[in-house]
């Protein structure tokens, strides 16, 4: 704990004096000081190894073993037959792959764009701006429950208001939107797109505020269109908030999971990893040893791309 | 009702789970959901070693936590306690919790009894020695009930662990009405069932109503089709995977099933229960085969009192004879079998004393024991009484009968896949229960 406290404060220390100086900086740290270091450190290390890292590791465990939940002396060996069952006998898993996958294309495609186109045009002054915010960003903080309702409204077969605009309502021809296996990924997509659009709107309007004006203007003296402006300036600019929300795009579309859940709780042609993982893990079809292995092949396909960005932005900064 | 019917009926968009609790423990890392179930094994030891002396107080935990049934079990503690002047102390759970933390709630520091299902879902933990076997108490209630009731309480060692309170049948239910009036009759075999659902696709309305977005209503055609054609028994074997998917058994179940499926209503991957019900009761379907709980939509008394309901007609094996009927009840846990009181509390709901005491409040549900009062009972209640005592068995629907796991993982996916295009794949069935009954 102690060459932890002293290292970053020799850092500092060293820079301006020599060496006494930085001896007394360190005495400068009383008792009390330790303790409160020790306990802000402590803490949340604990919180850290007690929900994060020892539940990983265990559901890493549990992955290659058969156990029903209740005698840990029921606990038996199984290999890797949890993996094989997953990939080879679990009609859902491949389907749920590719949802997943089509998920992270949509949002990167359609949902993060406009998102984006939001932002900018919000960023105008035009009047209202504040208003418009802030209905865009109403899905972001919208509860489950109120989710559903909504787009349960919009969808209903035979009273929603989107067949009620087709003329479909109520007749033979109306579009089951969350019944039909072919459309209701598309449902649910629009109505993922309907909050991921909001959050990427509000940070890119933070991004945009922090880009410097005088980069705009000097662009607009050399003879930029708003066009260019923005993609050869203001966009690089922004270059920490893009890699925020990469991450943030990446994140959300492999951990996709509430609004499928309040459709029909991941099945009929809504299957995602993450709504397997919770219908193999919790409550009463709970089978731990392939749940934990849904989970672990998740956070395996999660650790890729994070760590590739994470590493990418981190590796070029250190370059800086 | 069995667990995914009770989490469905209060609406059609209950959510399970709030989105920012659910984020919260996504955000902890969704792979640390699996830890959870470990640790909370961890802290549950074994059940405070109480002696067996007679106390004058017994817990009682229940997971009835809707108005109507909770009011129901109320007042059966209170004519309990009127009667031998011991106390109850009730702890009411939310259903969905209450059955999803079983396996805790067993293991750590549970009530003397509590409230759960007949089936498997009995028996499993039965067979884990989790329960208290009580033959004592069957040797005073035994009388009340029928053969089928005493077979449904039975633990797979053969001793009884379970004492019945209501059930409530599986049928087809119509307008007598509506019926009437086209000419239509009750149909007793399954090829006259055929032929009158091809009449009312004639008259241009949905021959038989279904709906399976919430996945387990489907459960009820394939249990029927199942048990017509191969009968109880072997029911009971596939359930508990004595039997193999991948036969010729099951695969006839599913030919018969494709005979249906073109008279069934085909927007049912869309639908709640609530949602034909609502059809059902609009006479634009003819009948519906569900549980008597698809009275509770019919909230206009003159229609309710115009739906009756006809057992699932014979195919090809022991006629009618068998019923599904899930069973609600108790159950001693462990640590309540010492408790002499709780043994006394799961007789007196054996009797009809008991039991019209619950039935005074929750009047929807049919009481097991014999001389249980049917003074108030509807015509339609009679009727489903009726169907269950004449029942030579009675099974308790595939979700309670199955694995959990089997059931939601694998059956439900499965049949709803088959609703959409006819396609059912017994081999990888029999893949999955392999290894998932493998794991229990």
């Amino acid at each position: 704990m102690t060459t932890g406290i002293e290292s970053p404060i020799s850092v500092v220390g060293g820079q301006g004096a020599g060496r006494p100086r930085k001896r007394r900086r360190i005495r400068l740290l009383s008792r009390t000081d330790k303790i409160v270091l020790s306990i802000m450190v402590g803490i949340p290390t604990l919180i850290q190894l007690l929900l994060i890292w020892i539940p990983t590791v265990l559901s890493i465990g549990l992955s290659f073993v058969r156990w029903n939940g209740l005698d840990l002396t029921d606990i038996k060996a199984a290999g890797v037959a949890n993996y094989s069952y997953v990939f080879k006998d679990y009609p859902p898993f491949w389907p749920a792959v590719q949802h997943n996958v089509l998920w992270l294309v949509f949002l990167a495609v359609i949902a993060t764009p406009l998102g984006l186109l939001l932002a900018v045009l919000l960023d105008q002054n035009i009047r209202g701006s504040k208003i418009y915010q802030s209905i865009f960003f109403i899905p972001v903080m919208l509860s489950l429950a109120l989710i559903g309702i909504i787009w349960q409204l919009f969808y209903q077969k035979d009273n929603g208001l989107l067949n009620f605009l087709l003329g479909t309502a109520g007749t033979p021809q109306a579009v089951d939107w969350f019944g039909d296996s072919d459309v209701n990924i598309w449902a649910a997509l629009i109505a993922a797109t309907w909050r991921h659009a909001g959050y990427v709107m509000i940070l890119y309007l933070a991004g945009l505020k922090g880009v410097d004006a005088s980069l705009k203007e000097a662009a607009s003296l050399d003879g930029a269109n708003a066009y260019q402006t923005f993609f050869r300036i203001v966009f690089p600019a922004m270059r920490p908030i893009n890699i925020v929300i990469v991450v943030i795009t990446i994140i959300e579309s492999l951990r996709a999971f509430d609004i499928v859940y309040v459709i029909n709780r991941g099945t009929n042609g809504l299957e995602l990893i993450s709504a397997l993982v919770i219908q193999n893990l919790v409550g009463e079809g709970q089978v731990i040893g392939v749940g934990s292995a849904l989970a672990v092949i998740l956070l395996v396909i999660s650790l890729v791309p994070i760590v590739f960005y994470l590493s990418r932005a981190f590796g070029k900064e250190k370059v800086q | 009702m069995s667990s995914i019917e009770e989490r469905f009926a209060a609406g059609a968009n209950r959510p399970g789970l709030d989105r920012r609790t659910l984020l919260k423990t996504l955000g902890v890392g969704a792979v640390g959901l699996a830890g959870i179930p470990l640790l909370s094994a961890c802290t549950g030891g074994s059940g405070p070693g109480a002696s067996a002396t007679a106390s004058k107080s017994l817990s009682f935990g229940s997971g009835s936590s809707d108005e109507v049934p909770k009011a129901g079990y109320k007042a059966v503690t209170d004519a309990f306690t009127k009667k031998s002047g011991i106390t109850v102390t009730t702890n009411v759970v939310p259903h969905n919790d209450f059955q999803n933390k079983i396996n805790t709630y067993l293991q750590g520091s549970p009530d003397d009894a509590f409230t759960w299902f007949a089936g498997y879902r009995m028996q499993y933990y039965a067979g884990k020695g989790l329960l208290t076997p009580v033959d004592d108490v069957w040797d005073k209630i035994g009388a009340n009930f029928s053969d089928a009731m005493k077979k449904a309480s039975t633990g797979p060692d053969g001793k009884k662990y379970f004492v019945p309170n209501y059930n409530y049948p599986w049928g087809f239910f119509y307008r007598k009405s509506f019926w009437a009036e086209k000419g239509y009759e009750v149909p007793t075999t399954f090829d006259a069932l055929k032929t009158l659902s091809a009449k009312m696709k004639a008259d241009g309305i949905i021959p038989i109503e279904f709906a399976d977005k919430d996945g387990w209503p489907a459960f009820g055609t394939f249990d029927y089709i199942n048990m017509r054609l191969n009968g109880y028994q072997f029911h009971m074997d596939l359930t508990a995977h004595k039997e193999s998917w991948d036969q010729k058994k099951v695969s006839d179940v599913f030919d018969t099933w494709k005979a249906l499926l073109p008279y069934q209503n085909p927007g049912a991957l869309g639908m709640t229960w609530q949602d034909s019900a609502k059809s059902l009761g609009d006479k634009k379907s003819g009948m519906y085969l569900l549980g008597s709980f698809v009275t509770q939509q019919f909230t206009d008394p003159a229609l309710l009192a115009d739906i009756d309901f006809f057992p699932f007609p014979e195919i090809a094996m022991e006629g009618m004879d068998a019923v599904e009927a899930p069973i609600d009840g108790l159950l001693l846990s462990k640590k309540g079998g010492q408790n002499q009181a709780a043994h006394d509390f799961l007789a007196f709901m054996g009797t009809a004393e008991g039991q019209d005491a619950y039935a005074s409040k929750d009047p929807s549900n049919i009481a097991t024991a014999k001389g249980a009062d049917q003074s108030k009972f509807s015509p339609l209640n009679k009727k489903c009484a009726d169907v269950i005592a004449g029942a030579k068995s009675i099974s308790q629907f595939f979700d309670r009968d199955a694995l959990p796991a089997m059931a939601n993982n694998v059956m439900l996916p499965a049949l709803q896949g088959f609703i959409k295009d006819g396609s059912i794949d017994v081999k990888n069935l029999e893949a999955q229960a392999k290894s998932l009954y493998a794991a229990q």
